[in-house]
């Protein structure tokens, strides 16, 4: 067990020295750097200006050297100074990190909690004109792009029917995540539908499903006690998979809700080419990526007795 | 005074997912009596599988039962409504199947699945159930049950998963067991050992049993009565001493003579072990008259025109053929 952790924790080193040294080599090959960003910002910058800008950042230093500095910098925990806020990056993740885990809780919720459902009765009243419904609707959730339908929501709760705000992070109640959370967690919704419906259809086949029916058991009883978790089991990876990605995959939504997330700081420091505040954004969604995947085996060992982690 | 414990009077099973049912079982009479051990026999897909399921209430769609009666104890399970159906299934009724590794909720303990019975069936609690499933697994010959009611069907062995499966189908002490297959997907070594098993518990408990298998030598062997079936009617009906040493209808005397057996061949001056040719038609090209016709050595213009019925024979028993032995 302590092993697997262990190994886990090797991996997750391994998996962010790759991603960061792959950020850097993009970072030195798309032109522009932050000097020019303040310039194409229209902003009245003279060269000399510019000039020492990037002296004093050591923009101008070779590759290597500037690679070996941050990875120093990074193995002692030091994430750096933000080129565009001059703060430590560390401080401006520590207050948005929060915000982007309510937003991924908020929409994995709502993705289980619609989603399993839907799958599970489409599943049991298969070839009715439920099942036909949920699946064209999982189908549309699945194809439509988030940040529309976030519009879409945007316009009817907000701007129509003046039920919920508009976007914004408010004062940090559930008013203001509700329509967030929602616009993120169409798509996980409607493949966990599409998956949790194939689940339970393979599960209803099973022969212990049968041998429980020849137990003489209740309808009700054959799902709850031998139906559900089997075919939860098979769900399980689906939900850790979306749940893990909802960080990366919020950035296009934090940045249409104006929430103050590590997606939105990711999208406004890759414009201004702040290597620093990029790196500690992406270390963020990797590192909840590989933790969620993590709980995941976890919580395998307690669902399923068959796995075992040497 | 012999007690019939399952009356089949007529049962037919059909497709029903097209404009017209096809019948896939008909006309299937037998009956069983209480303490006896029925065999019935036949190739894959001659229906005795179906009517197991039928038996148990287990038909799923499009399968359906189209007509007969199933009289179990006097009751007609046949029209039963399903709440009655379930409160007699694992309670005088029940089933084992084939396949030992997977007919196991792999979830849960085999504790608490053969526990289930008697929640279910006499309405225990989990804790006192857990008790009468200890017993169980000990009746079924499983060493140290107290430690193994918490084991997993993945930590077991094919065998010992099926000796669960004997553990839960003869948990309420049913009239009726219903064995499917039960030896197929098991080691050669331990078949005869399941076998014995079964019919020993049976014995103890006056347990009727339904031996279904395509083995006709184990069957013989160990049955009092044996059905053949074939395409999806009984072709013939006889004690299990008669069916071996004079086989009545052609297609029951192809499996005999089909069987390995030392010394015989030899007798004979055969090289190979003498094989029906032909396959088993499908249940849409089911023949006009005598369904065996197509694959029969005797067959003469007249098997095809009518279709066959059951005749009694001298020596006992009934058979399907209008030119039997």
């Amino acid at each position: 067990m302590l092993n697997v952790l262990l190994r886990r924790l090797v991996q997750a080193a391994l998996t962010v020295f790759v991603v960061i040294t792959l950020v850097f080599l993009l970072f030195s090959v798309i032109p522009g750097t932050y000097a020019s960003s303040l310039q194409a910002d229209k902003r009245d910058v003279s060269a000399e200006v510019l000039e020492r800008i990037e002296t004093e950042l050591g923009l101008n230093d070779p590759l290597p050297q500037r690679f070996g500095r941050y990875m120093a910098g990074l193995a002692q925990g030091d994430l750096g100074i933000s080129y565009a806020t001059k703060r430590p990056v560390a401080d401006m993740l520590a207050g948005r990190i929060w915000a982007s885990f309510r937003l991924a809780c908020g929409a994995i919720l709502f993705a289980v909690c619609i989603g399993l459902p839907l799958g599970f009765f489409a599943a049991m009243r298969r070839g009715t004109w439920l099942d036909t419904a949920t699946m064209s609707l999982a189908v549309s959730g699945l194809s439509i792009p988030a940040f529309w339908a976030g519009l879409v929501l945007m316009y009817l709760f907000s701007l129509k029917l003046h039920w919920l705000p508009t976007f914004g992070y408010g004062s940090g109640g559930l008013r203001h995540l509700i329509l967030p959370a929602i616009t993120l967690g169409i798509a996980p919704m409607a493949l966990l539908a599409r998956t949790t419906r194939a689940a339970v259809l393979e599960t209803l086949n099973a022969d212990f499903i049968r041998t429980a029916r020849s137990k003489g058991m209740s309808e009700r009883r054959l799902v709850l006690r031998h139906l559900a978790r089997n075919a939860f089991v098979l769900v399980l990876t689906t939900i850790g998979l979306q749940f893990g990605s909802m960080l990366g995959g919020s950035v296009v939504i934090e940045k249409l809700f104006a929430w103050p997330g590590v997606g939105s700081l990711l999208i406004d420091s890759v414009g201004l080419r702040d290597l620093p505040a990029v790196q500690g954004a992406i270390l963020v969604i990797v590192l909840f990526f590989l933790l969620i995947n993590t709980l995941v085996d976890l919580a395998y060992l307690v669902v399923d007795p068959r796995i075992r982690y040497r | 005074m012999t007690e019939t414990v399952l009356d089949v009077r007529d049962l037919a099973i059909s497709l029903c997912d097209g404009p017209t049912p096809v019948a896939a079982v008909e006309g299937v009479n037998f009956s069983i009596n209480r303490g006896e051990v029925f065999g019935l026999v036949g190739e894959s897909g001659c229906g005795k599988s179906l009517c197991a399921l039928a038996l148990a209430g287990l038909l799923k769609a499009p399968m359906a039962i189209s007509g007969g009666q199933i009289l179990l104890e006097g009751r007609d399970l046949s029209t039963l409504p399903p709440h009655e159906m379930r409160h007699l299934r694992g309670n005088k009724v029940s089933m084992i199947f084939q396949e030992p590794m997977t007919a196991l909720n792999p979830l849960m303990t085999v504790g608490d699945q053969i526990g289930e019975m008697f929640v279910l069936h006499r309405g225990l609690t989990a804790r006192a159930a857990r008790m009468k499933a200890i017993e169980a697994l000990e009746q079924v010959q499983v060493s140290s049950p107290e430690r193994r009611i918490n084991a997993y069907p993945h930590q077991l062995s094919g065998g010992m998963r099926q000796r669960v499966m004997i553990a839960i189908a003869l948990a309420c002490d049913p009239a009726l067991l219903i064995a499917d297959e039960p030896t197929t997907a098991l080691d050669v070594t331990i078949q005869a050992e399941i076998v014995e098993l079964v019919l020993d518990l049976c014995r103890a408990r006056g347990t009727a049993v339904m031996m279904i298998s395509h083995d006709l030598g184990l069957v013989a062997r160990i049955c009092n009565r044996v059905a053949v079936m074939y395409a999806g009617q009984i072709v013939e009906q006889r004690s299990a001493g008669d069916i071996f040493t004079a086989p009545a209808h052609p297609y029951t005397r192809g499996l005999v003579d089909a069987l390995p057996r030392l010394g015989r061949r030899l007798e004979r001056g055969q090289e190979r072990l003498t094989e029906i040719g032909g396959v088993v038609p499908a249940i849409r090209d089911f023949p006009q008259g005598c369904r065996f016709a197509p694959r029969c050595g005797r067959v003469t213009p007249e098997c095809g025109a009518a279709p066959v019925s059951m005749t009694d024979l001298n020596k006992g028993g009934r058979v399907r053929c209008l030119h039997h032995v």
